[in-house]
């Protein structure tokens, strides 16, 4: 699409709707949001931007396959789930937490690393998706 | 014990690492596994033979009453000494045979897991390891007959012995759990004290069905005979191996092993005396009718377990005691009988029996060997199998009204094997020698020895009975519940009955012998007669089965997206119509309807007019817009209704849809019409109908008295011990983060599927390939 204004708005727009998801992933232990949300906002920004400036331009600027994101995610999820049974003795995916809670996020467990992973994950995959049908011939 | 089982398995494991180390010289060490555990049984053989029985139980699933028992009595015994000692000399035998071969290493794994599974099998006291143990020696032994997987042949025979044993397994299984379930336990040594109470179960009839199923197709018995004459197809090691001591005996054995808590019956006895007779006189026969060394012992082994099974049918304390020794016998000399089949093969390159001649001369001990098996098979004294014959007639001889019958047909089976052992132990030595095997050689010791210690066993048992009489054959007859009179083993019985009917066996053999030579001409007639064979007809069977299946999945599965749709949706209208309409009364409470606001009315009517827009609508990228109005007013309906996290979702997940339907739209052809009218009607009377019935069932579960414990028990709990407030996030990431976990797994899975199948880009030889594998 050649739009100057939809071009515009996309370079501003990008890292509006990245720092929006990463607040959704980040509160939602507390209210609505999640990483399940935040990773679908995330990747609607990817999108917008890849509508906007072409899918190459959007695959420079992510400088890795989004594929990649698929098993980082899941080992950031999965070191969450098994971190208790190493740092606490507790069986797998016991949250354990940090003793202060610090400002905007509240408490930091292991329960938001898990979510982090999620948040990987779904835009690993929304991401490869749609790129992968996009560019299919 | 357990060791002994697992040292097979361990073997087979260290195969796939030293493996190549172990193709030249070292491949004589590998038989040193079954020696040592030849030893290790052995030294029990004192112990058994003072009625001890060893059992050692390991908890393996304890809440489902299953445990790893094993039990060594008589019967196991026997078994264990048979697959261990006849296992080293194959081992010893195979180092020769497969020299320099380039998958050695893999035979000798395959043959070590075989090996163990048989054990565990003959070991196993509970019947599910039994069972387990089973199946192993089934998958085992595929791979042993499949072996030259470069031969079509080879892979077609592996593929039908695993298909009928296979199913044999299955119905094993079925077997053995009906059983369990009636007895309360999986043990076979605890069954043994229910033996009348299985018997007066209503189940009984299906149990001993089953299990029967099972030993008939392993062991070989008509109508499941046939796959293996093919099994033939393996190296002669595995023939021998699976013919004379493992594979095929482990049908007999699990008939031995139930005989003390199924059998004495009339259904167990009648069934097993009925397809014991007919097996052994239907391959007997057949054996007159080949003239592949390998056929001629294929038939006649099938024929020697018919006379095991018609033996264990008789269930008479004679024959048991006769099915224990022939058991022993047949494996002395149909082992010799392969082995030396095997040399001949090697050396000569041929095995038709019309052909080979005078080969004493060059293969002297070999020779030996063979006349040796040939007069153990015969029954002449004082051979081992002279004490088996005579036993057999004794049984038959003192069961009651049909003795006449059953010794008739014992002794026209004798003389038929009596042929077919003189004519792959005898026949091929004799005579002059061809100019063409003039240059044939000796092979190495390795070769030449196993069958020839095997031979002098076979004639060393029959003068010296007592050497197995009190340590091997006593404990066995009393595994088999007969614990009454002491056995006693002797070559000479005096001048009776008996010994004339011998005579008469031995006379009728040796002039059928000198009278009937084989010929191709002889097994070119019996083909004729092949399409009525039950192999031709489990063939077609297969066959027929296959196209059936064909017609089925194209009419399910014809590539139509829409089409597989519609399937799905209509198969649940159908049963969940079925259901609905039974057990629905279609209360509607309008008592629980809360007053309607402006906004709420106002989103249905947009979420109406988009799926009217979606249905009507002239162009793709219109509807895809108006389903994407329809997902966006239900977020809404959402938002309306207190649940911003599900609105949330919803209305990225519809962005994206869109997203996705417009980048697949966007590659389709501008617009074509591609439903008519007729599907059209077709697909909005089943849409409206399944929409009808997600809306009964929703108004349905409104219905339902609501158990809110669990919604409290995560309210009340979420900040407790997750400490959010979020209690839809505290949940997926907490109380049921195991589910999320494999959730995100699945939608990656999903991914990279998608990826593959979109950036999948093959070659024409590519496309080649995949053509040719579908043809196989």
């Amino acid at each position: 699409m050649k739009s100057i204004i939809l071009k515009t708005a996309s370079n501003y727009l990008l890292p509006l709707l990245l720092l929006f998801s990463l607040f959704i992933l980040l509160r939602g232990h507390y209210l609505p949001g999640g990483g399940f949300v935040g990773g679908l906002i995330a990747s609607i920004a990817f999108v917008l931007h890849a509508f906007a400036n072409g899918l190459q331009t959007t695959k420079h600027l992510l400088r890795i396959h989004p594929g990649f994101l698929m098993p980082i995610g899941l080992s950031v999820a999965f070191l969450a789930g098994i971190s208790p049974m190493f740092l606490s003795g507790l069986p797998f995916m016991t949250g354990i937490w940090f003793p202060e809670p610090i400002s905007v996020v509240g408490m930091i467990g292991s329960a938001l690393f898990f979510d982090i992973g999620v948040y990987l994950v779904v835009i690993g995959i929304s991401l490869t998706i749609i790129f992968t049908i996009t560019e299919s011939k | 014990m357990l060791i002994a089982i697992l040292s097979g398995f361990l073997f087979s494991f260290f195969m796939v690492f030293v493996g190549k180390y172990m193709k030249g010289k070292l491949a004589l060490l590998s038989a040193l596994i079954p020696l040592g555990l030849f030893l290790y049984f052995l030294q029990f053989a004192g112990r058994i033979s003072n009625g001890e029985i060893i059992s050692q139980t390991y908890a393996w699933v304890p809440s489902l009453g299953v445990d790893f028992g094993l039990t060594l009595d008589g019967l196991s015994l026997i078994f264990c000494l048979m697959i261990t000692g006849i296992g080293f000399l194959v081992f010893a035998y195979t180092a020769a045979y497969l020299k320099g071969h380039h998958y050695l290493d893999r035979f000798y794994g395959y043959l070590g897991i075989f090996m163990a599974a048989m054990l565990g099998v003959v070991l196993s006291d509970n019947v599910i390891s039994l069972f387990t143990f089973w199946e192993l020696t089934s998958i085992s032994s595929f791979f042993l007959i499949g072996f030259n997987n470069n031969e079509e042949a080879s892979r077609k025979s592996a593929v039908l012995a695993l298909a009928i044993t296979g199913i044999g397994g299955l119905l094993l299984f079925a077997g053995v759990v009906i059983l369990g379930n009636v007895v309360g336990t999986y043990s076979i040594s605890e069954m043994l004290s229910s033996k009348e109470f299985i018997a007066n179960s209503p189940q009984y009839i299906l149990i001993v069905a089953l299990i029967f199923g099972a030993a008939f197709t392993k062991s070989a018995q008509f109508p499941f005979h046939f796959w293996l004459p093919g099994a033939m197809k393996a190296p002669t090691p595995v023939s021998t191996y699976l013919h004379s001591a493992t594979m095929v005996k482990a049908g007999v054995y699990l008939l031995m092993r139930f005989t003390p808590i199924l059998g004495s019956t009339e259904f167990w006895n009648s069934t097993l005396i009925i397809v014991g007779s007919i097996t052994m006189l239907y391959a007997a026969i057949h054996t007159l009718f080949r003239t592949d060394l390998k056929g001629i012992l294929a038939y006649s082994t099938i024929s020697a377990l018919g006379i095991l099974v018609f033996l264990i049918g008789l269930g008479t304390e004679a024959a048991l005691l006769a099915a224990c020794v022939f058991i022993l016998v047949h494996a002395l000399y149909k082992a010799t009988l392969f082995l030396i089949t095997g040399i001949i093969d090697h050396e000569t390159g041929t095995r038709d029996v019309t052909v080979l001649s005078g080969l004493r001369k060059v293969l002297f001990p070999v020779a030996i060997a063979g006349f040796l098996a040939a007069i153990s098979n015969a029954g002449i004294p004082p051979s081992f199998g002279f004490l088996g014959k005579d036993l057999i007639y004794e049984a038959t001889l003192h069961f009651g009204n049909s003795a006449i019958l059953l010794t008739v047909l014992a002794i026209i089976t004798n003389i038929l094997l009596l042929y077919a052992g003189f004519l792959a132990g005898i026949k091929p030595f004799t005579g002059k020698l061809p100019d063409t095997f003039s240059k044939v050689h000796l092979p190495s010791f390795l070769m030449w020895t196993p069958p020839l210690i095997l031979a002098i066993l076979g004639i060393l048992i029959g003068v010296f009975p007592s050497i197995i009489q009190g340590s091997l054959i006593q404990p066995a007859v009393n595994a088999l519940g007969e614990t009454g009179s002491a056995v006693e083993l002797k070559l000479w019985h005096g001048f009776n009955t008996i010994l004339a009917l011998s005579a008469t066996t031995i006379g009728i053999g040796l002039l059928l012998y000198f009278f009937i030579k084989p010929s191709v001409k002889i097994e070119a007639a019996i083909k004729k007669l092949e399409y009525l064979s039950p192999k031709t007809m489990i063939e077609g069977f297969g066959i027929a089965f296959g196209h059936f299946s064909k017609i089925w999945t194209t009419f399910f599965q014809n590539g139509f997206l829409r089409h597989y749709v519609s399937t799905i949706i209509l198969f649940l209208v159908l049963v969940m119509g079925y259901t609905l309409l039974n057990n629905t009364n279609y209360v509607l409470n309008f008592s629980s309807l809360t007053q309607l606001t402006i906004y709420e009315v106002i989103t249905v009517i947009i979420m109406i007019g988009g799926i009217l827009y979606t249905v009507f609508s002239k162009s793709r990228l219109a509807a895809v817009a108006a389903m994407g109005v329809v997902g966006l007013t239900i977020s809404l309906i959402f938002v309306y209704y207190s649940a911003p996290d599900l609105a949330m979702t919803q209305f990225s997940i519809d962005t994206l849809t869109v997203i996705l339907f417009v980048l697949v739209l966007y590659r389709l052809p501008k617009y074509l019409k591609l439903s008519n009218y007729k599907s059209r009607i077709k697909d909005g009377i089943l849409s409206i109908t399944f929409g009808t019935l997600i809306t009964i069932l929703a108004l349905e579960v409104l219905n339902e008295p609501q158990n809110s414990e669990i919604s409290e028990f995560y309210a009340d709990n979420a900040y407790l011990l997750a400490k959010g407030k979020n209690v839809v996030n505290v949940i997926l990431v907490d109380f049921r983060g195991i589910d999320t976990f494999m959730e995100i797994s699945v939608l990656t899975i999903a991914a990279i599927g998608v990826f593959g199948l979109l950036k999948l880009r093959l070659t024409t030889k590519d496309r080649a390939i995949v053509k040719d594998k579908n043809k196989i």
